[in-house]
């Protein structure tokens, strides 16, 4: 029994529990080290953790994409950065006009709700003309065309949008109402952070309640099963498949109204860190599942929020901010050493090699 | 037949060669320049080229600094000693890579007799060993990090001047507004790894420690960085008064953003420098941006044909105030390109325009007195032509451009 157990060990696998000890090792020793050094006050942590659930939001919405899509087609949608830049960066126009007109801080509830819509919109309308022009055609083509395919749409997308509104950047208006902060149990929470995180919450309870309970989520999980025999019971693919991009888009249009609301600027050229991150998460999560990309892009916000001051700083590295992108995803080469289905597991399906 | 035109032709080549010989004798210009000649044909163009920031979201301040370069070719009726001058360029995205392909392209092309630009300082380390080695002559308008023209570093290339301020200058001012006139005595540092905001804001951490003042912290970020949550938490913890930060855009119109709803940095002074000096930062920062502070070159210590002459025709050519800063100093960058060209061009009996490459980099070097728009322009050894004058700047309002409050 040892013997077999003996041979089966590579020395790859040794390397690789290595590689994931190591990074253990610098997490637990930097973290001891700044709890000891006591240079951060409790509420600082409290503030990141907050922020890092706020930014972990809206990676879950954008993850959403990128999980609905792979659970049906088995593709990643490389594209999906894209669709979640069109939404904010078209959006910006409607928001500047509500506020120079006043409106938007007469009726900031009524005028955000315009400006999401519209982002959902477009986003939603993008997804669908890219799952319409670009996918669709090479639908039973082999899968690493549609992968090209979705780099060569991104690429397309990005210049689109920067021909039509420029290169330059755009910024959002500020809301009044959503200025300063709230005393919640003795913690102070700026109202834009607690408003990210209650509105990327009910968007995911929406998108789940949707996938779960409807009808047409029901079709989408059929479809994600097993295409034919889904087809044979009578559910018309294509219009799920359409469906599916459409939730997506819209997902990631939503993200992108809360996106904006923590880093108010767009341009043509946002979408590409915080699509990457998202797609992190819902590796993380395990992909195709739709609870596993939620809990994979709130530890990949906490991570990233926590991260530099967490673990970098008690070790004496200089400008451990710089390294933010860098601890997210070396976490993710952590988990999937020890766990590479992700933290909830992949959705395989029986036909799937 | 094909026998016979090569016969022909043949008798012709003979005859070409004898009355060559035999014709009368045009000294011919002989190039005794040490790294070479650019020859204008009579109807040829003289071709300047540009590098600069022309797209992205820095682009003002390299748009500005073209827009300046425009009105001094407007200016000098579109001629150089009677040949018309060519300007393009290309864009340097205010990054080291920019700044390496856009110098490839500049330097296959031997048609340029020299360069203005860089935009940012980024891409003068990356573009500058390249137009150099490629013997043009290289004026910018906006480089600032001091080491660019520090004599024995290896930043500094022969044939770079520029008309742009030293960072030296500026990070002094600054720690001296800091110190004077906000009156604080503990401040933070931000860079995002640039050449130009690693080295301004360590002139100023310098300058201000030299005062009497304390650096709590000298931290960095990246420059695509949109989160500033864990640096701005780990400056907070040393409760500055200040946070210096002369970075670039979109990072320093997040980090305003940001330190709103940091908790012990809502009042805490935001302070940047001349590359944040954009309408785009407005755009940026909202609302927020009232009451964040800037140096940058004083406009008012300009002289009067600024206001006069070049304002006016700014507005009339592109229809706005001017975006940026630098387009006085570009302005100035063709001009004295133009002044060094006319004193070192020697025109042969053809009517060919010759310019001896080293011959100009020295007719740059020695400019001394120059009447420019942003003052009285001399040349040190190393090629630093401004006359600097800095000033402090703050938004009073959501809207561009501050207002100037010191000195």
């Amino acid at each position: 029994m040892l013997r077999t157990w003996r041979q089966r060990i590579t020395f790859t696998d040794i390397m690789i529990w290595a590689i994931g000890l190591a990074i253990v090792g610098v997490v637990v020793v930097g973290t001891v080290k700044t709890l000891q050094s006591g240079k951060y006050e409790p509420s600082v942590w409290l503030d990141l953790t907050i922020k890092g659930l706020a930014v972990g939001g809206v990676y879950a919405l954008i993850a959403m994409g990128y999980t609905l899509v792979y659970g049906i087609l088995k593709m990643i949608n490389f594209a999906h950065s894209e669709v979640f830049m069109s939404g904010p960066f078209t959006a910006v126009f409607l928001a500047n006009a509500l506020a120079q007109s006043g409106f938007l801080n007469k009726q900031p509830l009524l005028s955000m709700l315009l400006i999401t819509l519209l982002s959902m919109t477009i986003s939603a309308v993008v997804a669908m003309l890219l799952e319409r022009i670009a996918y669709r055609p090479l639908r039973y083509a082999p899968r690493l065309v549609p992968l090209i395919t979705a780099i060569g749409a991104s690429f397309f997308l990005q210049y689109t949008f920067r021909g039509l509104y420029g290169s330059g950047f755009k910024g959002y208006p500020t809301v009044n109402s959503l200025q300063g902060s709230w005393i919640v149990f003795g913690v102070q929470v700026y109202k834009v952070q607690a408003v990210v995180i209650i509105g990327a919450i009910l968007m995911m309870v929406i998108l789940y309640g949707i996938v779960q309970w409807t009808k047409i989520g029901k079709a989408m999980r059929a479809v994600s099963e097993d295409k034919e025999v889904a087809e044979l019971m009578g559910i018309d693919v294509d219009r799920v498949i359409v469906f599916t991009f459409a939730l997506g888009g819209a997902a990631a249009g939503a993200a992108g109204i809360l996106y904006i609301l923590l880093y108010p600027v767009v341009w043509f050229f946002m979408g590409f860190i915080p699509s990457i991150k998202a797609f992190a998460a819902a590796v993380l999560g395990g992909i195709g599942n739709v609870a596993g990309a939620f809990v994979g892009a709130m530890l990949l916000g906490l991570l990233e929020s926590m991260g530099p001051n967490l673990f970098l700083d008690g070790l004496g590295i200089l400008n451990p901010s710089q390294l933010k992108d860098a601890i997210a995803f070396v976490v993710l080469v952590l988990i999937l050493i020890f766990r590479p289905s992700g933290i909830l597991g992949e959705r395989i399906t029986e036909t799937k090699a | 037949m094909t026998k016979r035109l090569f016969a022909l032709l043949s008798v012709l080549m003979l005859a070409g060669l004898l009355l060559a010989a035999c014709g009368p004798k045009v000294q011919p210009f002989a190039c005794t320049d040490s790294i070479g000649c650019v020859d204008i044909a009579p109807t040829d163009p003289i071709h300047i080229a540009y590098l600069l920031v022309i797209s992205g979201p820095n682009e003002t301040l390299g748009v500005d600094s073209r827009n300046g370069i425009e009105i001094a070719v407007d200016d000098s009726g579109g001629k150089i000693l009677g040949h018309d001058v060519k300007l393009d360029g290309e864009d340097g995205g205010c990054s080291a890579e920019g700044g390496q392909a856009a110098g490839t392209k500049l330097a296959a092309d031997s048609t340029i007799v020299a360069v203005i630009g860089t935009s940012c300082s980024s891409e003068a380390r990356a573009a500058e060993p390249m137009l150099s080695a490629a013997g043009f002559a290289v004026v910018s308008p906006s480089n600032t990090a001091p080491d660019l023209t520090e004599a024995g570093n290896s930043n500094n290339y022969p044939g770079y001047l520029r008309t742009a301020h030293n960072d030296l200058v500026q990070g002094a001012a600054a720690a001296e507004f800091a110190w004077e006139f906000l009156k604080v005595t503990k401040a933070a540092t931000i860079h995002d790894g640039s050449l130009y905001a690693d080295k301004l804001q360590q002139v100023f951490a310098e300058e201000f420690k030299k005062m009497g003042g304390t650096i709590t912290v000298q931290t960095a970020v990246d420059p695509n960085q949109t989160d500033m949550s864990s640096v701005l938490a780990d400056i907070a913890t040393g409760q500055p008064e200040l946070i210096y930060f002369p970075i670039f855009l979109p990072a320093g119109g997040l980090i305003i953003r940001q330190a709103k709803t940091t908790p012990g940095l809502e009042n805490t002074f935001l302070m940047g420098a001349d590359g944040l000096f954009s309408p785009d930062l407005v755009a940026s920062a909202g609302d927020d941006v009232v009451g964040f502070m800037q140096t940058s070159p004083d406009f008012t210590a300009f002289g009067s044909d600024y206001n006069d002459k070049f304002v006016p025709a700014y507005k009339a050519k592109f229809g706005t105030e001017p975006i940026s800063i630098f387009h006085a100093h570009s302005y100035d960058a063709f001009m004295i390109i133009k002044a060094a060209i006319e004193k070192v061009a020697v025109v042969d009996a053809d009517g060919t325009l010759h310019i001896g490459r080293q011959a100009l980099r020295d007719a740059l070097f020695a400019t001394k007195d120059f009447k420019g728009l942003t003052g009285n322009l001399t040349c040190t050894p190393t090629g630093d032509c401004a006359d600097p004058h800095i000033a402090a700047y703050k938004y009073n309002v959501a809207q561009y451009p501050p207002e100037k409050i010191w000195p």
